[in-house]
Parts: structure tokens; C-alpha cells; sequence
């Protein structure tokens, strides 16, 4: 059975330099292997050392589950410190990744573009010109309200106070505002107190 | 600056394709010569890898911007690499006059 595929991950940038040279290597006049960090590993580094966000936050940003973030990070440490202690040249490329390019959307023609040309600032719209465009989040959708919203209610049994179920939060345990009662499942069959 | 813009014809009133890879012809819009150019889609029945063929055949036209309704998964990489812009457009309806009457003001 082959292994699952990697899932991409996101860059958002990529880097200003392709790699490092050391100079001043005495021992055998630098020629050595180069180290070859992944771009992905550049963006662990970036997020986590440089943007001093948490695993979790750079995992958002690259797309990927915590554990992945932290196993790319420890990678990329390893390497800088491979390439620091036995002075070997670093060559930053490769790696599973997808540049996030950013998407905006034009209000006055109802398009939307994104920009290659990540250093240059997008003005207007390419299509009609105007101004009036602004950035467009496809995911902005799934934030933590999605994931804990769900079609049921619950219901109070003796006054009839309703709330919409909380995702994680069993009913019984929810206590009705209205008069102090534990709550049910709405729809669910009513289990008499006997 | 080259524009290609998707049609599903090889005329003005032609409507915009709103596929990339298998649409039916690419129009090639110079915005400061004006000057238009129809290619037909050699790619429009191939099974598999028409959208990476048609970015080739379009990027050798030196095209700086892509109008169309829809890229796939494939494109946007490989577009993004070459730097040029995607424009994405969901309305079948307008005309490739249309479409270049709003590049031009």
C-alpha cells in the first residue's frame, strides 16, 4: 500500500535570498555538501522564530496539522544547525508547497484576481479600474463557529425555552435561563424522572 | 500589455468560456496596439492535461493576464510561477466585446 500523499503546504511569501554561503572556513577552503532546506521548513522557521507565533497559529498558516508544523520546524532547526556547526552552504528550495497567492474580489465587476507580483501593492481592479475591491477569503467560512454549530436544539422539558445545541456540550448539562431546569434534546424521546 | 481572454467563439459577440483548459478558442487582446488575435483550442477534447498545455500555448504569446470563469488545481501553480495574473470571472453571459470594453477604460 503507498503511503498517503503529502498534503501541500502553504507558503506565503517566498524567501528574498536563495541561500547562505560561510566564509572564512579554514579547514578545507568550504567545499563541502550543501545543506538543503526545504521552502517549507523556511516558512516553519519564518512563522514560528521570526513571526513568533505558536505551532498551533503557524499550522493555520501553512495549511497543515500541528504535529506536521512541529515535525517541518524540528527539521529545519536540525538543518540550520547542521549547516552552522560543520560550515556547510545553505540552499533554500524544493519541498511540497503551494504559494499562497492572494485573492481579492472587485465589488464593481464582481471578478476576482489575485497578484503575482507579491512585492508590487495591487491599486485597482485589472478588469474595470475601480478601487473598490477588497480581499477574498475562500476559507473564512470555517472558523470555530462551524465547527461547533449543529442543526439540533435543545429544548427545556418543563418550560419550553429553546437554544440551539451546543456541538461538545451533552443537553442534560445545559441548565434552561428561564427556570433552572437541566434541558433536553429536542425531537428525542422525554425520559421521565421516575 | 497581452490579455488572453477565454471564448467559446471565434467573434466579438462570442461569450466568455467559462473553462480554462478546454475552452473553445483563447483571444489574445493587446491593450496598446488593440490588435486581436483568435487562437483555437487544440486542447478542447483531450482527455487528460489540457489545462498545463493551454498555459503553455498561452504563455508563449507572452500573455501578462488570463480572463476565464474557472482554473483548475494544475493552473494556478503553474501560473503563479510564470507571474501571470488570473482574473476569474462568473458570468457567462458578457461578450468578449464587453469584456474588452471594460479593459479599455
Amino acid at each position: 500500500m503507498s503511503p498517503r500523499p503529502f498534503r501541500l503546504r502553504k507558503i506565503s511569501n517566498p524567501p528574498v535570498i536563495s541561500g547562505f554561503k560561510p566564509y572564512g572556513n579554514k579547514k578545507n577552503g568550504g567545499k563541502t555538501e550543501s545543506v538543503f532546506l526545504h521552502l517549507e521548513e523556511y516558512e516553519a522557521l519564518r512563522l514560528c522564530d521570526y513571526e513568533m507565533l505558536n505551532h498551533h497559529q503557524a499550522a493555520i498558516f501553512m495549511a497543515v496539522s500541528r504535529p506536521t508544523l512541529t515535525r517541518i520546524y524540528s527539521k529545519a532547526r536540525q538543518k540550520v544547525a547542521e549547516a552552522l556547526v560543520q560550515g556547510r552552504q545553505i540552499i533554500i528550495e524544493g519541498g511540497k508547497i503551494y504559494f499562497d497567492s492572494e485573492w481579492y474580489s472587485c465589488k464593481s465587476c464582481s471578478c476576482y484576481f489575485n497578484n503575482p507580483e507579491k512585492q508590487e501593492e495591487i491599486k485597482e481592479c485589472p478588469l474595470c479600474r475601480s478601487s473598490n475591491f477588497m480581499n477574498y477569503e475562500p476559507d473564512h467560512e470555517e472558523t470555530e463557529d462551524t465547527l461547533t454549530r449543529c442543526m439540533d436544539i435543545c429544548i427545556c422539558p418543563s418550560c419550553g425555552f429553546e437554544t440551539p445545541h451546543r456541538f461538545g456540550c451533552p443537553c442534560k448539562d445545559e441548565i434552561c435561563p428561564e427556570c433552572g431546569n437541566n434541558m433536553v434534546r429536542k425531537g428525542a424521546p422525554l425520559i421521565r424522572n421516575l | 500589455m497581452k490579455v488572453a481572454i477565454t471564448s467559446n467563439g471565434n467573434s466579438l459577440e462570442s461569450k466568455l468560456d467559462q473553462r480554462f483548459g478546454r475552452c473553445g478558442y483563447f483571444i489574445i487582446y493587446d491593450t496598446e496596439t488593440q490588435g486581436l488575435e483568435f487562437l483555437p483550442n487544440p486542447n478542447k477534447d483531450v482527455q487528460e492535461g489540457a489545462g498545463p498545455a493551454s498555459v503553455q500555448l498561452v504563455a508563449s504569446r507572452n500573455v501578462q493576464k488570463i480572463i476565464s470563469g474557472e482554473f483548475g488545481i494544475k493552473i494556478k501553480s503553474l501560473l503563479d510561477s510564470l507571474k501571470i495574473q488570473m482574473i476569474v470571472l462568473k458570468q457567462p453571459e458578457k461578450s468578449i466585446k464587453e469584456i474588452i470594453d471594460m479593459l479599455n477604460n
